[in-house]
């Protein structure tokens, strides 16, 4: 007897996240990744760096500091989609799941909710090291969580986009490199660790107009109880638009493999 | 099923996979140019041809991984294109996709499996350990995939694809990068598997393998299949066995290939370094070597070892393609056919 398809679907998306969230336990190497770096950063910054830096914000540097810190693990969390997806392309895994009577779907749908899954745990442990080093919201809970809502519907969409590479270029080492042309200048050129006026001029005309900088300032004016509407629909527009256009170039590419 | 076709008891034997003029290119390559085949339900059928002879683009047509550019295809009773899904209930698949995570123990590979063949939890579990069981891996269930051997993750890999009890199987060049021991073993768990009634499509680029395994081979180049029949008919069709007889005194040799060259209508071909006389004698190989051991007794000349060399798969192979199957001189295919034709020899 065969389920509905939307039932068998979500079925089995949830035994590819198990089956996902199971391997990132089991590998050193990706919970340092995705846990310890992401903690050394904010320390990196708190301590060695965020001397150096004026910020005009209350609160002082931890405070500007945590939602960009937060922003960028969630970017970087998608870094173990990409690799995972392509490596199991090259392996044959997606072609012996697609020989299967399962949803072809639950692959891409698995490892999504997989990945949103480890974003969330991410955030939230970078959020108890920054209240341990200071970090505090300046409104209240409804903002706090708005923010965290923000960081990872933020993660998912970045995650999209890592997915398409991923699929796209099947192979774990392209798949790094590439990776890191793109989302290094994206998270680093933009307001996430220094604020944008201090960069030289031409470099501002980018920061200030890439999606990285326009969320992670409505994620610092929630946490700092700023005004944070403008930035917060931009923020949507620039999520929906990445999404719209990602999402289907990552199902096509998919569905053209071997 | 259309199609029947008859045992020479009379049973009725379905076709579990038929395939007619199937044709697949990518952009000028013609991977699959007009391939008709049929296996019968519980027979296992040999794939055979070198890298990029269009194997793999049949096994991938077959399992609804790709769609041929025309042609038809029925698999399990059911067409591979118009009823993909009924065909992903009936077949495994194993081989060159591997649905191994080697993070993971033997035990949850086998489980996430069943899950995604929608057992309910236990069904899984039960699934899982049964089948880990069947293939010798319980004592390592526990124990991360890869720490395995490669022969034992192939055979984890063989136990995942038959975790929905498929009636076909297609197994992708089982054995390739294994190595000899490991390779026999995977032979003995696939002759037990078509034991079981499961019918199996194996391709290989060894000819050892077809030989050992198939029912009857298809051997492919170029997107075509350029010979079909048993293994003894494939060899029949080069040519016929050999008789070889080596004898102890070099001045037999004379006489010896008088002997042989009554039994034979074929000259014999003497050499003296090795004192073996050598002659073709067609299709009639055992009782050619039960008359000359009679006549060579009554002559009582006495004979240091005889033998009949059958032709080697190999042999077929450079016959029909003008091309060896192994890429070039000393790779380890060629190798070990050369080896496995030096101990039958000696047997």
């Amino acid at each position: 007897m065969r389920a509905s398809p939307i039932s068998e679907a979500v079925n089995d998306a949830i035994v590819i996240a198990k089956r996902d969230l199971l391997v990132w336990l089991r590998v050193p190497a990706f919970i340092f990744f995705s846990i310890i770096q992401p903690v050394m950063f904010v320390l990196l910054f708190r301590y060695v760096f965020g001397g150096a830096i004026n910020v005009p914000n209350p609160g002082g540097y931890v405070d500007f500091l945590m939602p960009g810190i937060i922003a960028q693990s969630a970017a970087f969390a998608s870094f173990g989609t990409a690799i995972g997806l392509a490596k199991e392309i090259q392996l044959g895994v997606v072609d012996r799941f697609r020989s299967m009577p399962m949803a072809r779907s639950a692959v891409i749908n698995g490892r999504l909710l997989a990945d949103t899954l480890r974003i969330a745990i991410t955030t939230v442990v970078i959020l108890l090291v920054g209240f341990l080093v200071g970090f505090r919201f300046h409104d209240s809970i409804v903002q706090a969580i708005a923010m965290v809502a923000l960081a990872i519907v933020f993660g998912v969409v970045i995650t999209i986009v890592s997915a398409y590479c991923g699929i796209a270029l099947k192979n774990e080492e392209s798949v790094q490199s590439f990776g890191l042309v793109w989302l290094f200048p994206l998270t680093f050129v933009s307001s996430a660790f220094v604020p944008v006026q201090s960069m030289p001029g031409w470099m501002q005309a980018f920061a200030n107009n890439q999606p990285v900088t326009i969320v992670v300032d409505a994620m610092r004016n929630l946490a700092l109880g700023a005004p944070s509407g403008h930035d917060l629909l931009l923020s949507t527009a620039w999520l929906i638009g990445i999404a719209a256009v990602f999402a289907p170039l990552a199902v096509r590419s998919f569905s053209k493999i071997s | 099923m259309k199609n029947r076709s008859h045992s020479l008891s009379g049973v009725h034997l379905k076709n579990a996979i038929e395939a007619t003029d199937l044709r697949k290119s990518y952009g000028t390559v013609n991977a699959l140019d007009g391939i008709d085949l049929s296996v019968e339900e519980g027979k296992i059928l040999g794939v055979l041809g070198p890298n990029g002879a269009g194997k793999t683009t049949l096994v991938k047509i077959l399992t609804t991984l790709t769609r041929p550019d025309s042609g038809r295809c029925i698999v399990a009773g059911y067409d591979v294109v118009a009823q993909a899904r009924q065909v992903r209930e009936k077949i495994g698949l194993t081989g060159q996709a591997t649905a191994v995570q080697e993070e993971l123990t033997g035990a949850e590979n086998l489980e996430i499996m069943a899950r995604l063949y929608h057992m309910p939890k236990r069904t899984a579990k039960s699934r899982a350990l049964e089948l880990l069981d069947r293939f010798d891996l319980l004592d390592a269930k526990d124990r991360a995939a890869k720490t395995y051997s490669g022969g034992m993750k192939r055979r984890l890999d063989l136990a995942a694809s038959l975790v929905g009890s498929p009636s076909v199987l297609f197994l992708d060049e089982p054995t390739t990068g294994l190595d000899p021991r490991a390779r026999i073993g995977m032979w003995k768990v696939i002759e037990n598997l078509v034991g079981g009634g499961t019918t199996l499509l194996l391709t290989t680029q060894y000819l050892d393998e077809a030989d050992e395994l198939a029912d009857e081979i298809i051997v492919f180049d170029k997107g075509k299949i350029i010979a079909k029949g048993t293994s003894d008919e494939l060899k029949r069709s080069v040519g016929g066995d050999v008789l070889n007889v080596q004898v102890a005194e070099e001045e037999d040799l004379a006489e010896v290939s008088r002997v042989l060259e009554t039994l034979a209508s074929t000259s014999a071909n003497v050499s003296n370094e090795e004192l073996i006389v050598r002659i073709g004698v067609g299709s009639r190989g055992s009782s050619a070597l039960a008359e000359a051991l009679r006549e060579l007794d009554r002559l009582e000349i006495s004979v240091a070892d005889i033998s009949i060399r059958r032709p080697s798969l190999d042999d077929v192979f450079l016959q029909l393609t003008g091309h060896s199957t192994a890429e070039g001189p000393g790779t380890s295919s060629s190798k070990r056919t050369k080896l496995k034709r030096g101990e039958a020899n000696e047997s």
